[in-house]
């Protein structure tokens, strides 16, 4: 009988295969960068539910004399994008009903604590491509998660749990920033706060459109006045805007804001200025591009030569409703060339 | 029963090995012992645990118990273990290659056929199929128990897909850390380097045709399994991706991985899914954990599955009992570890001894794991006696009985203080075309309830750091 | 008897599948009782077709094809000749001991009812042969045979307690009831000519073979209550359907799968197959 190897210390064996010393190739798994990019989406998502609570909840503060028609709560589910699951779950748009649906409603797929569930689960199943300082963000959000939901909500509490939820994603992409390689994994989370922030900026929009546009503007003291701000602060941008313009709150300015403006981190062209660089940071280091840079670089070259005189001029609602689209399509091109 | 005490021997002599340790045991005051132990708990929620599970809701994990008064083998004492598991591990190898080929032992009567054929574990998929490099179990782990100062007993083999290895790795890490001290009074062989080691023995397996810088990558069934922690802990040491099995790809008989540049050839598979799991189109239909086509390309000769598939039909229990017999027939050699008596029901003789001392034995049924099916007679009432006697005399050959083995103590630090609690031993041992390799130790399991001889860490089983003295 | 077996399996995806990989055990090999005269299988879309054997000696091909396929369509035609040997294989490839075919697996667990049964079916046989036709003819009463094609099978003991299965469930429970009674036995799949004397002679068609020292393998099918004659034609054995299974597939993508099978198997007149 042969002995198989036996006795040989390892190492040692002539034909053992010399190590070879070289830079490994920068790739990763899909499912890896799969799960980066989603995690940074939930959590960019649950922050923005949290805004849009916030600025709902000032909104309908007011006293009735300067607030709308009444479909504030309505108005912030469907900014959410769900008032479809919405309408099979509650009847009515009250501040009960979309509060608890957009925070605790485990049968809301997009609610707070589900975005939660869904980037800490995600992060879990890849948990050695984050940094630990990342993983402990969103693993120590989901326990105190669990404390705020044992809680009675009164509106103190909620006011509370929403500033907490937006400050999990600060210290999240914060982390992120200070601690992750700068290499396809930091590139594959940033693409999903991007493509994340372009989608809940434009949908703001899209809900939002109507009180924007020049027919509703009445000179002097407007009563959307309340409901400008409302949008400014959805996205935080208030004091930004009175930096930025110098002048009083206007529709067309707001709009120039939140589409046009690089300045402005949530803007669109913004996030398709950095979304565009990490498609093409992605594309120098596997030296390969592909239809997702294509299509970026069409959005942003598109969002560069326009101005928001053009875009009101062809219709607000019709340019918000293409971007929506041309958003969702470029995330599916980026799913379909580098995720699965 | 008086047990072998790894620090006193039979008496109350001191054993030389221990003389320091004891020295700093007599020293060090409870409170600071209990200080270390939490600050040792801290460490594992920290690096080890701390992403397996807590604050789960769906998980059913825990930290397992870590005991801080380590395990101390000396060299000869490790010398004569390790030489014995290269030759146990040794023999496993060619029992494999035998069974799966020309079946020289079944010719020679060293083991009865029907204990392989009838054996669900022996895969017929690889009958007649050469693996790379005629290695089937390149990661053993092998269950040692001492009853004396000089016998150590194989309680069992474990050839398909032995865990624990990452405890090994971080009892350590955490005792470097919490005791520099004890480090500065021992001499202690390192751990550290057994995923190096590791690396190298996938990497010499590679088929011939892989480039010579093979990719490999470990295959896990993914986040809530039991040991997910140690897959991704073991992926990251080694640098290999950590993959699923909807991660892997087998197109025209060659396996990828689906990465964010393409696919991606794999050549070495490090697989911690079972055999059953590993190809639903060749194995069980309805697993969603394995990669279809897998075998196909593993027989096509374009990726090694480490382990191999069907090593299952070596570590099987009743195939355990003729190790002995095993290790000569292909080593030529008298085994250097003995096996625990076992008694083969399957033989009247030993059956009717069986029958008759129900009470003193411990019986396990021979496809049985995890304890079911398992008698424990000293410890059994009437009824769980009487039924197995009816299941010993329908069916003797799904059965084999050892006696109650007195497995050795060693000081543990419990609630009472420090006490002697039973302890067993998992040392890993790696075989690979470079050879076979074993890093000093292992991990040291010990039933943490006084007198329990279960160090099963699901039964309140706990682990130690296991020291080889280099000097 | 001279057979033409056209058989065809053909799935279409609602949505279009990335990569289909699929192991095929579709071709019959010879031995003493029928001869392979001509076979074919065509799939109808590009791809990798490999061809080996399994451990029980059956020819497999491995078809990889990449997307995006719609539909993919798989044809075996084929004329075997065959010979009444009343059930005896012989001659054919033997690659592992019958000693294999004593294991219980997931489709053949044995249970109580079925431990009884074979005891009490065989109890007045005296030989390993008769005790294995006694238990054939036991069963043929016992439990009914549907023909419902596109039915999936559910395993010995539960078409045992149903005492209703399709060909495949009633070849499990007689493999189930041998193997208790310590004989190896072993799953076949095939097809049976369209004849006017069996009742389950409908193209595909499983049944079961039993080891005996005396004699090797000979075919039981209980289904239709007879050893296999010249109208049956074996094209693959295992230790069970999944061990022996025609087409065992994966896929990527393709969601909404439509499966249809058409199977003829008719003898033929030999002048017109010379032509």
């Amino acid at each position: 009988m042969r002995n198989i190897n036996g006795g040989i210390p390892a190492g040692l064996s002539p034909d053992a295969p010399r190590l070879v010393t070289k830079r490994p190739e920068l790739t990763m798994l899909s499912r890896t960068a799969d799960s980066l990019y989603w995690v940074s989406r939930y959590v960019e998502r649950a922050e923005y539910l949290a805004r849009i609570l916030d600025a709902t909840m000032r909104l309908t503060n007011l006293p009735s004399a300067y607030g709308g028609a009444g479909t504030e709560w309505q108005s912030a589910v469907s900014t959410a994008g769900c008032e479809e699951t919405f309408a099979k779950v509650y009847g009515e748009a009250n501040e009960r009903n979309v509060c608890d649906f957009l925070t605790f409603n485990p049968d809301n797929a997009s609610s707070i604590r589900n975005c939660f569930a869904l980037a800490r689960s995600n992060a879990r199943a890849v948990r050695t491509a984050l940094t630990s300082e990342m993983w402990d963000a969103l693993n120590g959000a989901w326990l105190e998660l669990q404390r705020f939901e044992k809680k009675r909500m009164d509106r103190e509490e909620l006011a509370r749990f929403l500033d907490w939820v937006k400050n999990v994603s600060l210290v999240f992409d914060g982390s992120a920033y200070r601690t992750m390689l700068r290499d396809d994994g930091y590139w594959f989370s940033r693409l999903g706060v991007y493509v994340e922030r372009a989608d809940n900026t434009a949908r703001i929009l899209d809900v939002k459109y109507h009180v924007l546009l020049p027919a509703n503007e009445q000179v002097g003291g407007s009563l959307d006045y309340f409901q400008w701000t409302t949008i400014l602060r959805e996205v935080s941008a208030l004091t930004a805007y009175h930096w930025v313009y110098r002048e009083a709150v206007k529709p067309l300015l707001i709009a120039d804001l939140l589409i046009l403006n690089r300045r402005m981190p949530r803007s669109l062209a913004a996030c398709y200025e950095n979304i565009s660089r990490f498609l093409d940071h992605l594309g120098d280091a596997y030296g390969r591009q592909g239809p997702a840079q294509r299509q970026a670089r069409k959005t942003l070259a598109n969002l560069n030569n326009t101005r928001i005189d053009d875009i009101f001029e062809h219709g607000l609602h019709e340019f918000i409703s293409d971007f929506i689209t041309e958003n969702n399509r470029l995330g599916g091109t980026i799913i379909e060339q580098y995720l699965q | 029963m008086v047990a072998f005490d790894e620090m006193t021997g039979s008496g109350a002599e001191l054993r030389p090995a221990y003389d320091a340790l004891d020295r700093w045991l007599k020293e060090a005051p409870p409170e600071m012992l209990a200080l270390r132990r939490s600050q040792a708990e801290l460490f594992f929620r920290r690096i080890g645990i701390t992403f397996a599970v807590y604050g789960d809701e769906e998980s059913t994990e825990r930290l397992i118990p870590f005991d801080i008064i380590p395990r101390v083998l000396t060299k000869p004492e490790w010398t004569k273990l390790e030489a014995g598991l290269r030759q146990r591990v040794t023999a496993l190898n060619m029992f494999l290659a035998d069974v799966y080929g020309p079946k020289e032992c079944l010719k020679a009567g060293i083991i009865p056929p029907d204990l392989v054929y009838r054996n669900a574990c022996y895969q017929l998929e690889m009958v007649d199929f050469k693996v790379p490099h005629g290695i089937y179990c390149h990661i053993a782990g092998i269950d040692i128990v001492r009853v004396d100062a000089d016998t150590f007993y194989v309680l069992e083999d474990n050839a398909r897909t032995p865990s624990g290895v990452s405890y090994m790795m971080e009892n350590r890490e955490v005792m470097l850390r919490l005791f520099p001290e004890l480090f500065a009074m021992h001499r202690v062989a390192p751990v550290d380097n057994y995923p190096d080691q590791l690396l190298a023995t996938l990497r010499s397996v590679a088929p011939r045709s892989a480039p010579s810088d093979p990719t490999i990558c470990l295959l896990t069934p993914g986040q809530f399994n039991s040991a997910f922690y140690e897959h991704s802990f073991l992926a990251d040491k080694l640098g290999i991706e950590l993959v699923e099995g909807s991660d892997l790809l087998v197109k025209d008989d060659v396996v990828y991985m689906r990465t964010t540049q393409g696919p991606k050839r794999v050549d070495v598979i490090y697989r911690r899914i079972d055999d059953d799991f590993i190809d639903p189109l060749v194995f069980r239909g309805d697993s969603v954990l394995g990669v279809p086509g897998l075998i196909g390309a593993y027989k096509a000769g374009n990726v090694t599955l480490a382990n191999a598939v069907g090593t299952g039909v070596a570590d099987d229990k009743a195939v355990y009992s003729y190790m002995p017999e095993i290790v000569k027939f292909f080593t030529g050699e008298e085994p250097i570890l003995k096996n625990v008596p076992t008694f083969r029901c399957r033989e009247p003789e030993a059956n009717a001894y069986v029958l008759d001392n129900l009470d003193k034995l411990v019986v396990k049924e021979v496809n049985g794991s995890g304890g079911y099916g398992m008698l424990v007679g000293p410890h059994a009432n009437k009824a769980q006696i009487e039924t197995f006697r009816r299941k010993l005399k329908a069916s003797p050959e799904g059965f084999i009985a050892q006696p109650t083995l007195a497995l050795s103590t060693c000081p543990t630090f419990v609630a009472s203080g420090v006490a002697p609690r039973h302890v067993d031993l998992r040392p890993y041992v790696l075989s690979g075309a470079n050879g076979i390799s074993c890093v000093p130790g292992g991990l040291t399991r010990v039933a943490l309830k006084e007198g329990s001889l279960v160090v099963n860490s699901s039964q309140g089983g706990g682990t130690k750091d296991t020291w080889v003295l280099d000097a | 008897m001279r057979i033409r077996i056209s058989h065809s399996i053909s799935y279409d995806y609602a949505e279009p599948a990335r990569h289909i990989t699929q192991i095929l055990r579709l071709t019959p090999r010879d031995h003493d009782g029928q001869h392979v005269m001509s076979w074919r299988i065509e799939p109808n879309i590009d791809g990798r077709m490999r061809s080996s054997q399994d451990a029980h000696g059956n020819i497999v091909h491995s078809f990889y094809a990449d997307g995006p396929i719609s539909a993919l369509s798989i044809k075996i035609d084929g004329l075997i000749e065959t010979v009444d040997l009343a059930g005896v294989v012989r001659g054919g490839i033997e690659r592992v001991p019958s000693e294999v075919y004593r294991r219980d697996t997931l489709l053949t667990t044995p249970d109580e009812a079925l431990r009884g049964f074979a005891l009490e079916a065989t109890s007045q046989a005296d030989t390993p042969l008769s005790r294995m036709h006694a238990l054939m003819d036991a069963l043929h009463t016992e439990i009914a045979c549907v023909d419902a094609s596109g039915r999936i099978g559910i395993g010995a003991a539960a078409a045992f307690a149903a005492r209703e299965g399709i060909a495949q469930d009633i070849a499990h429970v007689f493999m189930t009831c041998a193997r208790q009674l310590g004989m190896p036995a072993r799953y076949v799949s095939g097809y049976v000519a369209q004849s006017d004397t069996l009742p389950h002679a409908n193209g595909a068609h499983a049944w079961a073979e039993v080891y005996f020292d005396d004699y090797g393998w000979i075919g039981f099918d209980p289904a239709n209550g007879l050893c296999p004659i010249d109208t049956h034609v074996r094209v693959a054995a295992g230790l069970d359907f999944a061990d022996a299974a025609p087409v065992r597939g994966a896929r990527k993508g393709g969601d909404g799968e439509n499966l249809a099978v058409l199977v003829s198997a008719r003898e033929t007149d030999s002048r017109l197959v010379n032509q």
